[in-house]
């Protein structure tokens, strides 16, 4: 995928309506310029789940947990979470963090989006999906998940549910870290986790329900 | 497996829908937000908004409608008509649109496609041709159909694909409005040369229709707007006999 504009923030709010639940400091969402955020903010201010933006790594402190969005070009969208100094704080988070397509392709160690170097934090590789007669290239649509582990994540959800995809490179099927598989070319992982850290390779704010319900189950995990 | 997708389409103007809709839970049938949110209620996996607005305001509206919808429907949705430039569809993408659909001006300016994929990225353009047959060869027609350009409509789908379009709605002037089929034997054609999603847009009539669009062509999506709008085909009904095909479909 091309790389994205670095977009304005005109039309985002920056901090949700609704107050903390719990009294925490709800989901902060990491900001690095990388896509338009409005339609998670948006299911966040449906669902009622407080959130606000991390700019800097002193912002970090007031919230319980992360979300750090993306869509575009991995290796520009790496180049541009660096020049905010927020990658050695995220390395260490011991809070929930999760990664949402882009956003979670971050989390693996390479990308071969522009040949990048990522965040290390599950040593996993994206790669591009094989453009064939038979499969198209973006995965683009509605496609099945399916649970390799018990995770609060996937609450409430059956297993086979539908989730909205949009992205030309996947991550690999690991038997470590793959917490949702789905299958185009080939398997791979439509969720990864490990310890605090979470990714998922569709779009839950365009899911429909499940989507909506899988935001909340992060928001209480 | 990944699904077939069925797209309802909701033509609008100055922030509401033109064609009467015959929902008989909805308060205001003219509220695009409204039926965004039963479409989606219903099962559509993606809904094309189709803005006719001609006043000088057209951005502002388009702004606000996008972002009413954004707000409250939890599935993808295009927003097309009248964009123009770079500036349109930023301010579109801000507002919450999951992609924009180019037709007239990028006939016209085929480097605008170009520019929006590199800008956005190809998962954000989608290129809307109208094609009608003239003496056997499909033809790209502008202003609905009613201006014939000098392109071949395959030809011109290959470029925009190369060019970083990153789907095709193909609409068929000849069968818009005819509610007797998809045109099968292009779509067959344009879906089996590009690598790229295609949506079939004109002549949905019934529910027949939708299976032989996949079972002919294995298109990947179907778009339609009066059926669904007069309740002639419910979204659930159509996709419990889509799956009874063997048709892959979200339920």
């Amino acid at each position: 995928m091309h790389e994205t504009k670095n977009n304005t923030e005109v039309a985002e709010p920056t901090q949700s309506k609704a107050p903390p639940s719990g009294g925490g400091g709800g989901i902060g969402i990491i900001r690095y310029g990388a896509g338009n955020i409005f339609s998670l903010t948006a299911a966040l201010d449906r669902l009622g789940i407080a959130y606000g933006m991390v700019n800097t790594v002193e912002d970090l402190q007031q919230f319980d947990r992360y979300i750090i969005p993306g869509v575009g070009h991995a290796g520009a969208a790496m180049k541009k979470l660096e020049s905010t100094g927020l990658v050695p704080a995220i390395k260490e988070l011991k809070k929930p963090t999760l990664g949402i397509c882009v956003g979670m392709q971050l989390l693996t160690s390479h990308s071969e989006e522009g040949d990048s170097t990522l965040l290390g934090l599950f040593p996993i590789k994206t790669l591009k999906f094989k453009d064939s007669n038979l499969y198209k290239v973006p995965h683009t649509g509605w496609n099945q998940v399916y649970p390799e582990k018990e995770n609060l994540l996937f609450k409430n959800i059956p297993s086979g549910s539908h989730f909205y995809f949009v992205h030309s490179y996947f991550i690999e099927y690991n038997k470590a870290y793959t917490l949702l598989s789905a299958n185009y070319t080939n398997q791979f992982s439509a969720s990864i986790w490990r310890d605090n850290f979470y990714g998922v390779q569709f779009h839950p704010e365009k899911s429909g329900v499940y989507g909506e319900t899988l935001l909340t189950n992060f928001s209480k995990i | 497996m990944l699904s077939k997708r069925i797209i309802p389409c909701l033509d609008v103007k100055d922030g509401r829908t033109v064609k009467g809709v015959n929902f008989v839970d909805l308060r205001d049938a003219g509220d695009p937000v409204e039926l965004a949110w039963n479409y989606s209620r219903q099962g559509a996996d993606e809904l094309v908004f189709l803005d006719i607005t001609a006043t000088v305001e057209r951005r502002k509206t388009m702004v606000e409608l996008v972002k009413s919808v954004a707000r409250q429907i939890n599935i993808p949705f295009t927003i097309g008509g009248g964009i123009n430039e770079i500036a349109d569809a930023e301010a579109l993408l801000n507002a919450g649109a999951d992609k924009i659909s180019i037709n007239s001006a990028a006939v016209r300016n085929p480097a605008l496609i170009d520019e929006l994929a590199k800008a956005f990225g190809v998962q954000f353009v989608v290129i809307a041709v109208d094609t009608r047959a003239i003496c056997d060869k499909n033809v790209v027609h502008l202003n609905g159909g009613r201006l014939p350009t000098e392109r071949e409509t395959l030809e011109w789908i290959l470029e925009a694909e190369s060019r970083g379009a990153g789907e095709i709605l193909l609409t068929s002037m000849d069968h818009d409005g005819t509610k007797a089929g998809f045109d099968n034997k292009l779509l067959k054609i344009v879906n089996d040369a590009v690598h790229i999603p295609v949506i079939a847009s004109g002549g949905a009539g019934s529910v027949q229709h939708f299976v032989d669009v996949f079972e002919k062509t294995n298109i990947d999506a179907a778009l339609a707007a009066s059926v669904f709008h007069y309740g002639e085909i419910l979204i659930p009904d159509l996709k419990a006999v889509l799956r009874s095909n063997n048709i892959e479909v979200r339920i």
